[in-house]
């Protein structure tokens, strides 16, 4: 039999320190592993249902209306807190297991969620979006006639501005990737432009805060600046080709990508035109944060760079030493991804991984990097940077920024210690 | 050079009919909302307190509202449970190695208690409480920490007045946003 050449044949010597390939290596090795399928032939028995899998020998199961993941895979979950005292049954959250899935879209079902007061059941058909306020005309908008604008569809991340909030504690929390970074979703999400609408209402010159109200049981209420309703934000009706889940919104959410989940109102029913935030309890009492001198920062919308390797994990046992592929997510709530790049050794030295295309603003970028692992304890750790040269920080620089504790926006590089035995933990670096 | 001069223009022709399809004005199906209709949804309260519904409470009300529907997650003395945040304390705290967040430290306006309580609360009944029982357990709230005199009756006039310890304690971060 043909010997075929070793890996480090193939991949020539690491770029960066403790086993990082180059990124390269994704487009060299097609050919060579193509080759390697071509040369299995397949010997053919007399009678072929002898050789064959039981599922080719009798016909599958029946069809059904709406279709599940395989039930092989019914560990892949939300995660959902337990022990949660009563009266926090449903204020507060459950996380997308980010570490047990790929790509870039999160399936609807494990769609991140944050209730301030869970899902309301809401009637599509009685439900009314109003624009009220520093407007030419006041407006009522209904699902039946937003379903006649021209509509939008683009992909994007959501991310809670609570997400990774562990992260700030003085030790190192070890859970999964999902555990800790899991209030982070991607969609494609379809609706109408909010700049449509509120061009057809007339907005006065001197309007520049829009007030976002949901029909929960919260009575969600978050500030937004005019110029993002006048941007990018949508009133999304569809997520992922469906209409929007009852818990992401259900008939309608306002959308405003790359702006911390909170104000991303879900169910939402009101929009009223200022000139001043409303000052919510949720944009002053929550989603702010304080600095060292005690003071907060307030209207902190945008969500900054961020990447994180979800394989290797916390959770997760490398299987010997070898060959791996690197693999973890990466985005900004400033535009696009421009790279993101990998360490093996704790920082040291670093080196590019490659990102899958297409690479769009604001979502969700899958970034990979072949790695040969010695079998030695080594720390891994991913940096991004965005379209604008925003550069993920380090988890010193991004706490030196605020009083202890505080557990919104978090932002730093996460780093992942792998031991000799193969066990993965969270580690600060 | 004829043949050409028309290719171009053809495709000229195209590129105008692109740019006019992407024109086309969207229908206008917005209908004209009632005053009636807007006032029975415009809930919330800013911090001048417009918008603020007619109706009183004082410390003594809000004491009885707090004990009979907050008490039960808020804690005794607005003190905080495992079910419900802790209200008051921490004055002070919040440039020290361990800030305490309390509506009493921390939250910078009455008005956004008084809305938050009328919206939101309590959790398992949000929209229960009438106006003056909201205006009373704001009243209760605020008075455990001395923000307001035990004997104060809080209304649409005295509540847009009260002086929260943090008001100035934020800094507006929406100027350093990134803008398209």
């Amino acid at each position: 039999m043909k010997k075929l050449p070793s890996l480090t044949d193939q991949l020539g010597e690491p770029v960066a320190g403790n086993g990082l390939l180059h990124r390269r290596f994704f487009l060299q090795s097609g050919a060579a592993i193509a080759g390697a399928a071509a040369a299995l032939g397949t010997a053919r028995a007399e009678s072929i249902g002898a050789a064959s899998p039981p599922t080719m020998l009798k016909p599958g199961a029946m069809f059904t209306g709406y279709g599940v993941p395989s039930h092989w895979r019914d560990n892949v979950q939300r995660i959902v807190a337990t022990n949660v005292p009563p009266g926090r049954e449903v204020t507060g959250s459950t996380r997308t297991p980010l570490h047990m899935l790929e790509g870039t879209i999160t399936p609807g079902g494990l769609h991140y969620v944050r209730n301030h007061n869970g899902t309301p059941d809401i009637d599509p058909s009685r439900h009314q979006l109003l624009i009220h306020g520093m407007v030419r005309q006041s407006l009522i908008f209904n699902l039946d006639s937003l379903i006649r604008y021209p509509m939008e569809t683009r992909v994007h991340f959501m991310e809670c501005a609570g997400n990774s909030g562990g992260m700030n504690a003085p030790m190192p929390p070890q859970g999964t990737a999902g555990d800790i970074h899991g209030l982070l979703s991607g969609s494609e999400w379809t609706g109408v432009k909010l700049s449509t609408l509120l061009d057809e209402a007339g907005l006065d010159s001197k309007a520049t805060w829009i007030l976002a109200e949901g029909a929960d049981g919260a009575g969600m209420s978050r500030s937004v600046p005019v110029w993002k309703g006048m941007d990018d934000a949508m009133i999304a009706l569809y997520q992922n080709g469906e209409a929007i889940r009852p818990e992401q919104g259900f008939p309608m959410r306002l959308l405003l990508p790359g702006f911390e989940g909170n104000t991303n109102v879900k169910w939402i029913r009101r929009l009223k035109v200022m000139d001043t935030p409303m000052y919510t309890r949720d944009e002053t009492s929550r989603y702010t944060e304080l600095m060292p001198d005690g003071k907060a920062r307030e209207f902190m919308l945008q969500m900054e760079p961020k990447s994180v390797i979800l394989k290797p994990s916390f959770g997760m046992t490398m299987q010997g030493p070898g060959y791996y592929q690197i693999s973890g997510l990466a985005w900004s709530g400033l535009g696009r991804v421009r790279k993101v790049d990998v360490s093996a050794d704790g920082g040291k030295t670093w080196t590019e991984a490659a990102l899958t295309a297409p690479v769009q603003s604001k979502a969700l970028t899958r970034f990979r990097l072949p790695w040969m692992w010695s079998g030695q304890p080594v720390t891994l750790m991913s940096r991004t940077t965005d379209e604008k040269g925003q550069v993920q920080k380090t988890h010193a620089d991004w706490a030196a920024q605020y009083a202890p504790r505080q557990n919104f926006h978090f932002s730093a590089i996460q780093s992942w210690a792998v031991a000799a035995d193969g066990k993965v933990s969270n580690v600060y670096v | 050079m004829s043949k050409t001069i028309a290719l171009f223009g053809a495709a000229l022709c195209v590129i105008a009919g692109a740019a006019v399809a992407a024109q086309v004005a969207p229908p206008k199906l917005g209908r004209a909302a009632t005053p009636d209709e807007i006032a029975k949804v415009d809930i919330s309260i800013p911090p001048d307190g417009k918008g603020l519904p007619a109706g009183s409470g004082t410390v003594a009300q809000g004491t009885a509202v707090y004990m009979q529907k907050c008490e039960v997650c808020h804690g005794a003395n607005g003190a905080g449970t495992p079910s419900g945040d802790r209200l008051v304390g921490g004055i002070g705290t919040l440039n020290s190695p361990n800030p305490i967040k309390t509506v009493s430290s921390y939250w910078p306006y009455a008005t956004t208690l008084f809305d938050y309580i009328r919206r939101a609360m309590p959790v398992t009944n949000p929209q229960s409480l009438s106006n003056d029982e909201a205006y009373a357990v704001v009243a209760y709230i605020l008075s455990i920490d001395n923000i307001v005199p035990k004997d104060v009756t809080l209304d649409a006039q005295s509540l847009p007045k009260v002086q929260m310890p943090n008001k100035a304690g934020f800094v507006n971060w929406e100027p350093r946003l990134l803008k398209p």
